[in-house]
C-alpha cells in the first residue's frame, strides 16, 4: 500500500511596508526585458549542471504541488503575509517561464522581477540566489527550459500588499552581489559557503526573521520557523547535544539519519530528499561550511559531545516512566547499531530545541519515506496517545535532554494538533 | 489495572508499560492481532482506539486505561461475521493472512469516520501495512466492499 506523503518547503518569508510603501511606488516599476525568442536546446553538461543545482535549492519544494507535474507550481506557501502560491517554472509559454529569455530568468533570481517587469515578493528567495553566478543561473535556466512544459494557470495569492511595495523591501534587504570567496578559507569552504548562503538559501529557514519577513542578518543561522517546525540554529548556539562534525553532517544531508544526532524529519526531510541526488563533494561541502558556522572550538565541542553521552548512558540506566518504556524503549534503548535501534534519546536535537513542536509531530505523525523510497521510519502515535499523554511524554523526554523544561508543553500540543499548523 | 476491550471490562494484571499486543494475546487470549515486527512498523499488530488504528506492539497499556479498544474479535464471528470480514472473504483477499487483521482493523477505523472513504483514501490510511504475498488489489476490493456493506448495501 502506498502514498506519497510529502511536506513542502515553504520558506516563509515576506514583506509587511504598507505605512513607508505608499508614497514611494512611484519608483517601484521595472522595465520589460529583451522579447528574445529563448533558445531550443541546451547543451546536455549543461542540463546536468542544472538539475543538480535544482535540487541544491530545492526547486520543487515550492513549485510542484502535492501530485502535481514537476515545476508546474501551485504549492501554497503560508506565511505570516497572507498565502503564496509557487509559479509555474516550466517552459510553458501560456503559463509557465517558456518566453523568458535567459536575461529575464537571470532578473527574476538577482532582483526579484518578473518578465514583465513586475515585483516578486520575497518568499522567493532572490534575497539568496542573487548571490549565484552567470554561469550556475544559465545552468538552472538550461534545465528548467528543458522540462516538461505543462500548461497549468498560476494561482492568485492572498497577501493583502501591493508589490510596488516590495521596491521598500528590496532596498532595505536585497544585497545585489555574486558571493564573493574568502580567500582565507579552503576552497571546499568558500565552495559550501557559495552554495549555502546562496543558491541553497539554508538561512531561508535557519535564520530568524524580523517583523518584515527580512532575516536577521546580526542573527544569522541563530535558528528560525518554517510550517509551524523550528529550524534548529546551525551557529554556535547549535543545540545539539553532540557538536556536528563534518562527516556526521555530510551523512545526515545526504542520507538524514547520523549517528548520535537526529533523523530528518518535517521540512528537511524534502531537503534531504534533494541532497541526495548532489554529488559527495557538493555535499561535503556544504557540511564544511555549515559545521563552521559553530565556532565553539575543539576542547569545547569535546567536552560539549562527553556530557552529552554522559547523561544519555545515565539517563537510559534509569528506569523511565510507562510510556517511554512502553513505547519507545524498544527501538530507542538498542541504539542505532542495533537493527531496528535508534537513537538515544537524550541526543535527540528536537528534545534540546526551545519548543517541542517538532517532538510532537513527530511522535504523532511519525517519520515516513517517500512510497517506494528507502528511508528513515518511525511509527506514528496518533490515536494511541491522547494529547495529555502527549504532553506528559514530551515533558518527560525534555527532562532526558538535561535542558530546563518547555513553557507550555501541552498548549504547542494543542498548536500542533491536526489542522492546526 | 482495568482494559476496555471490545465491549467488555478485563482487570488485567501486567505491567503499565507492557504493550497492549502482549495483554490481548498472553492475558485476554485474543489473537487476532499479530505480532510481525514488535516495532510498530509492519502493521501486523494494529487495533482500534476510541475510533483510531494505533499499534498494539508499540502501545503501553498504562495509556488505555477508560479508552475503548477493539480488535479484530470486536468486528464480527465466524458464525456471524461483520461487514469487514463478509468484504474480506468475498473479495478472498488473504493469502497467508498474516497482515490481514492488521489491515482490516486500519480499514475499519477509516470506514467508521467515513464509509465513502476513496479508494485513494484508503490507499493513504494503509500506508503504513506490509503485505508480502501481493493480494493489495483484492484488500482494496475489500475495503470498497466493506464500505458499501457498512452502508446497507447487500
Amino acid at each position: 500500500m502506498t502514498i506519497t506523503r510529502s511536506s513542502h518547503i515553504r520558506s516563509h518569508v515576506v514583506l509587511a511596508l504598507f505605512v513607508m510603501a505608499a508614497p514611494l511606488w512611484g519608483c517601484a516599476s521595472h522595465e520589460s526585458v529583451s522579447q528574445a525568442e529563448p533558445p531550443k536546446s541546451f547543451p546536455r553538461d549543461q542540463i546536468a549542471k542544472g538539475q543538480e543545482l535544482a535540487y541544491i535549492g530545492n526547486c520543487m519544494g515550492c513549485h510542484t504541488a502535492e501530485g502535481g507535474k514537476p515545476y508546474a507550481g501551485g504549492t501554497p506557501l503560508k506565511t505570516p503575509f497572507g498565502t503564496i502560491h509557487g509559479t509555474n517554472i516550466t517552459p510553458d509559454p501560456q503559463t509557465g517561464i517558456g518566453r523568458w529569455p535567459l536575461e529575464a530568468f537571470t532578473r527574476a533570481m538577482r532582483e526579484g522581477v518578473d518578465r514583465g517587469g513586475r515585483n516578486l515578493f520575497p518568499a522567493f528567495p532572490y534575497d539568496h540566489f542573487t548571490k549565484a553566478t552567470d554561469e550556475d543561473i544559465a545552468a538552472l535556466y538550461a534545465f528548467v527550459m528543458t522540462r516538461e512544459p505543462v500548461n497549468r494557470k498560476n494561482l492568485g495569492n492572498s497577501v493583502p500588499l501591493p508589490r510596488a511595495s516590495v521596491s521598500l523591501w528590496k532596498s532595505r534587504y536585497l544585497e545585489r552581489g555574486v558571493y564573493k570567496p574568502d580567500p582565507a578559507k579552503s576552497p571546499e569552504w568558500n565552495r559550501g559557503a557559495y552554495l549555502v548562503e546562496g543558491l541553497g538559501h539554508c538561512g531561508a529557514c535557519h535564520t530568524p526573521r524580523n517583523k518584515l519577513g527580512a532575516e536577521k542578518k546580526d542573527e544569522a543561522f541563530a535558528g528560525g520557523e518554517v510550517e509551524g517546525w523550528h529550524a534548529p540554529a546551525l551557529d554556535s548556539t547549535s543545540p545539539s547535544p553532540v557538536p556536528w562534525t563534518v562527516e556526521a553532517m555530510q551523512t545526515y544531508l545526504k542520507h538524514g539519519v547520523a549517528d548520535l544526532h537526529a533523523q530528518s524529519a518535517g521540512p528537511m526531510a524534502e531537503v534531504v530528499h534533494d541532497l541526495s541526488h548532489v554529488s559527495d563533494a557538493d555535499v561535503r561541502a556544504i557540511a564544511t561550511y555549515v559545521v563552521s558556522l559553530d565556532t565553539r572550538n575543539a576542547d569545547q565541542r569535546k567536552r560539549a559531545a562527553d556530557a552529552a553521552l554522559a547523561r544519555a548512558r545515565a539517563a537510559l540506566a534509569q528506569k523511565g516512566n510507562a510510556v517511554y518504556d512502553g513505547a519507545c524503549a524498544d527501538c530507542h534503548n538498542l541504539g542505532r547499531a542495533q537493527e531496528g535501534g535508534a537513537l538515544e534519546l537524550p541526543l535527540g536535537t528536537a528534545l534540546t530545541i526551545p519548543t517541542p513542536r517538532n517532538l510532537a509531530y513527530i511522535v504523532r505523525d511519525g517519520i515516513l519515506p517517500r512510497e517506494g523510497e528507502r528511508g528513515g521510519w518511525m511509527p506514528a502515535f496518533a490515536g494511541a496517545l491522547t494529547d495529555e499523554q502527549l504532553t506528559d511524554l514530551l515533558i518527560y523526554l525534555r527532562a532526558l535532554s538535561g535542558q530546563p523544561a518547555w513553557a507550555d508543553v501541552a498548549g504547542d500540543v494543542r498548536k500542533t494538533s491536526k489542522g492546526k499548523r | 489495572m482495568k482494559l476496555d476491550v471490545n465491549g467488555s471490562v478485563h482487570d488485567v494484571d501486567a505491567d503499565p508499560a507492557t504493550p497492549l499486543l502482549y495483554v490481548l494475546r498472553d492475558n485476554l487470549s485474543l489473537n487476532g492481532a499479530r505480532f510481525g515486527c514488535g516495532l510498530g512498523q509492519c502493521g501486523a499488530c494494529v487495533v482500534m482506539a476510541d475510533g483510531e488504528a494505533i499499534y498494539s506492539c508499540t502501545t503501553p497499556i498504562a495509556v488505555l486505561e477508560k479508552r475503548k479498544i477493539k480488535t479484530l474479535e470486536g468486528l464480527g464471528t465466524a458464525e456471524k461475521p461483520g461487514p469487514m470480514q463478509r468484504a474480506f472473504i468475498e473479495a478472498q483477499a488473504a493469502q497467508c493472512g498474516y497482515c490481514i487483521p492488521g489491515m482490516m482493523m486500519r480499514a475499519q477505523a477509516l470506514l467508521e469516520k467515513n464509509p465513502s472513504a476513496s479508494d485513494a483514501e484508503a490507499r493513504a490510511a494503509l500506508q503504513p501495512h506490509l503485505c508480502r504475498c501481493g493480494t493489495h488489489t483484492r484488500i482494496l476490493h475489500a475495503v470498497a466492499r466493506a464500505g458499501e456493506l457498512m452502508k446497507g448495501k447487500s
